[in-house]
């Protein structure tokens, strides 16, 4: 923020960029786990969101409880526990989530499992709250935050090590992923299911096993990916998953949903073209330029110069456009196969 | 209610008995014309929900349309309900100082909300439905933001504050908020609107049904079930799906310029996701694509919230102390179940429509379910 008011255009571009980024990271790491279910049985897994909250909130407790009995042991040990507890619980809920809810339903019509899957996400949504309030929580500030200049200039663009870790996190799990699908015997496995179901069992594939681990592993991804959102933001709610959920889709949907290096490439573009949106559409849209066509806003720009159409308060609209933008324009996503309807 | 000679089983038992049916239609008649006035008796609250429910009733039979007939999940349904209650409150209101007649405003409404169905199915619609019910659920969410933020620069919507005084519904000199005694009976304001909900009710039952068995019905019966042979019998499948959608739209718009009479005030709050959940969960439960279910589901679904109130806070208070869970809580978990548990056990609904049924368990693997 301290940028914004003595850093230069560049500064505050490369600012915008640098949160773009991390909050891209997250989105990538959510959308992962919505491609990964998708290209394996074309199922939207609309609890996803809930997933990556439950991941936030299990992380939550631990890290507080802890922080609280043992003040003296290093931060980056608490953090890890957190995540050590909340990705195997998330991965049991993905797990429950397939066997009870979506594996009955797979021979059924589409609209059968998508309102499963949202009758699922309220479930979740509302058990959440009954365990942690409804209250947002915050996240105990045990991490010493720092910061680092981008550039040379010492009130320009800063980069945090917690913006750090997220950035090189996400990395460092997506290779691990595209070398569990494309070098080990399980990917194969579950590129085998994606094309041909039958074929694939037929080749001694246990279907059911490969379906399981890939809700398992998304949902992991998902675990996260919360822990991420939690200690960026300091703060933890309920509600959290729904929102984090509809922009990860859109991220998948940008890049070509089924397709691992789209939802990555999906996920980095969303985070920068929502952060670049929300910091410069106050600008684009100030009215004050075009004082001289009309009297009135003329007026109105005299007791107040940021006279805008749509502000920052917008942002969370920018998901949303560029879902739209990318199905009318490219209904594939930018790394996309063009598939046929199947019947 | 009207439904309860019906069964699933046995499709058309109304054309086997004609005397029965009418005996049934008289009864039901009966019923809805002297429920006001025995709920009065109850308390006068009940009046004022019964209306919430009818307009629930409308807003499940207008999703229906577009979820049961057609087969296209939408997910954000309750914004054309915020179209249709804000055309109305902004042009009945002190807000603009705008008092037109709301039979001028509603078919105003109705026509906006089918402007921002069109709008918003004919990018999506030629796309998979997954595709429909994700930006469904993002447009819901957009017309919220919106509502809540054009108090800026120039103050439309009022923002997070909402739009009060909200004119009633007016005929000449006939006020549908006052109390009146015609005949020696006294119909209060809620007694008023119910008879004219009751009646928009019918006239929308009626059309339904009459929808659903037309051309175009069958047409988007023939797209639910398969599209690409809908196709290749020469219907023309992208523009019948926005028809639906449109149609679906209207019908929200219609009833969210009666919600916003009947309250008098509304604010974004009313337009949540919930709501949208809240009014799928009622065409599920009824049975999607089943006129009169959908009508039972939306019923039973509106009243739920209401008996909860006056059953589950006094019950924990008298088991614990105090009250463990809030009875909106239980209400979305409820929710949340009936979609899960329906899908997986009755995916037809409760009072199943015959073809729904066959279609839906046909396709289910053996040892599947």
């Amino acid at each position: 923020m301290s940028a914004r008011r003595t850093g230069t255009r560049l500064d505050i571009f490369l600012q915008q960029l640098v949160n773009g980024l991390t909050l891209g990271s997250v989105y990538a790491i959510v959308a992962l786990g919505y491609t990964m279910v998708y290209g394996i049985i074309q199922l939207i897994n609309f609890a996803h969101g809930e997933v990556v909250m439950i991941g936030a909130m299990v992380a939550f407790s631990v890290i507080t409880v802890l922080a609280a009995a043992q003040p003296g042991w290093p931060a980056v040990a608490i953090v890890a526990l957190g995540l050590i507890v909340a990705v195997p619980v998330c991965m049991g809920v993905g797990y429950t989530l397939e066997r009870v809810a979506y594996r009955p339903l797979r021979k059924a019509p589409r609209l059968a499992p998508l309102i499963t899957a949202i009758g699922l996400s309220i479930i979740l949504q509302h058990l959440a709250m009954i365990i942690w309030s409804r209250n947002p929580l915050p996240f105990p500030q045990i991490i010493h935050v720092e910061s680092y200049h981008v550039t040379g200039n010492p009130n320009g663009a800063t980069i945090t090590n917690v913006q750090v870790a997220i950035i090189l996190g996400s990395v460092a799990m997506m290779g691990a992923l595209l070398a569990l699908v494309y070098r080990t015997k399980l990917g194969v496995a579950m590129r085998a299911t994606s094309q041909n179901q039958q074929v694939a069992g037929l080749m001694g594939i246990d279907i059911n096993r490969v379906i399981a681990l890939t809700f398992v592993i998304g949902a992991g991804l998902g675990a996260v990916a919360g822990v991420m959102v939690g200690t960026y933001y300091g703060i933890a709610q309920y509600q959290m998953g729904f929102l984090l959920g509809l922009k990860a889709f859109s991220a998948a949907v940008l890049g070509g949903i089924g397709n691992l290096a789209g939802a990555m490439l999906g996920g980095l573009l969303l985070g920068v073209i929502e952060a670049l949106g929300a910091g410069y559409i106050g600008d684009l849209t100030n009215l004050c330029p075009l004082s001289s066509w009309s009297t009135t806003i003329a007026e109105r720009c005299e007791s107040d110069p940021n006279l805008t159409l749509f502000g920052s308060n917008y942002q969370d609209v920018f998901a949303f456009f560029v879902l739209i933008a990318v199905l009318i324009f490219r209904p594939n996503g930018l790394l996309g196969e063009r598939v046929g309807d199947r019947a | 209610m009207s439904a309860a000679p019906r069964s699933a089983a046995d499709p058309a038992p109304i054309e086997r008995h004609p005397l029965l049916a009418k005996a049934g239609f008289v009864l039901v008649a009966v019923v809805l014309v002297l429920l006001p006035f025995a709920l009065t008796g109850i308390g006068t609250a009940w009046v004022r929900i019964t209306n919430l429910a009818i307009l629930f009733v409308l807003l499940s039979l207008g999703l229906n349309i577009v979820v049961g007939f057609a087969g296209l999940l939408d997910l954000g349904y309750i914004a054309f309900y915020a179209v249709g209650a804000y055309v109305y409150a902004l042009l009945a209101s002190p807000h603009f100082g705008l008092h037109l007649p709301f039979w001028a405003i509603l078919p105003v409404g109705a026509l906006v909300a089918c402007m921002f169905g069109v709008l918003l199915g004919t990018p999506t619609l030629k796309l998979r439905g997954d595709y429909l019910a994700i930006v469904t659920l993002g447009f819901g969410e957009i017309i919220r933001i919106f509502l809540n933020n054009l108090s800026q620069p120039v103050n439309i919507t009022n923002g997070p504050q909402g739009i009060t005084l909200i004119d009633p519904f007016r005929i000449g000199s006939f006020n549908f908020a006052q109390t009146e005694t015609i005949a020696g009976v006294t119909f209060t304001g809620p007694i008023k609107y119910y008879y004219f909900l009751v009646v928009v009710m019918v006239l929308i039952v009626a059309l339904n049904l009459r929808l659903q068995n037309s051309r175009v019905g069958r047409a988007w019966e023939a797209i639910r079930e398969d599209e690409i042979a809908a196709r290749a019998m020469g219907i023309n499948t992208r523009n019948m799906k926005l028809l639906a959608f449109a149609m679906g739209a209207s019908f929200g718009g219609v009833a969210g310029g009666m919600f916003s009479a009947i309250q008098g005030f509304i604010s974004p709050e009313s337009f949540v996701l919930v709501e949208s959940i809240n009014v799928l969960a009622m065409v599920v439960l009824g049975g999607m694509g089943n006129v009169f279910g959908v009508v039972i589901g939306a019923v039973l679904l509106s009243f739920t919230p209401e008996v909860l109130r006056y059953t589950v806070g006094p019950i924990q208070q008298q088991l614990f102390g105090r009250t463990l869970l809030d009875p909106e809580v239980i209400r979305m978990l409820l929710f949340g179940f009936a979609l899960v548990l329906m899908m997986l056990f009755r995916p037809a609904g409760l009072l199943p429509s015959a073809l729904r049924k066959r279609e839906l368990e046909a396709n289910r693997a053996p040892g599947n379910g």
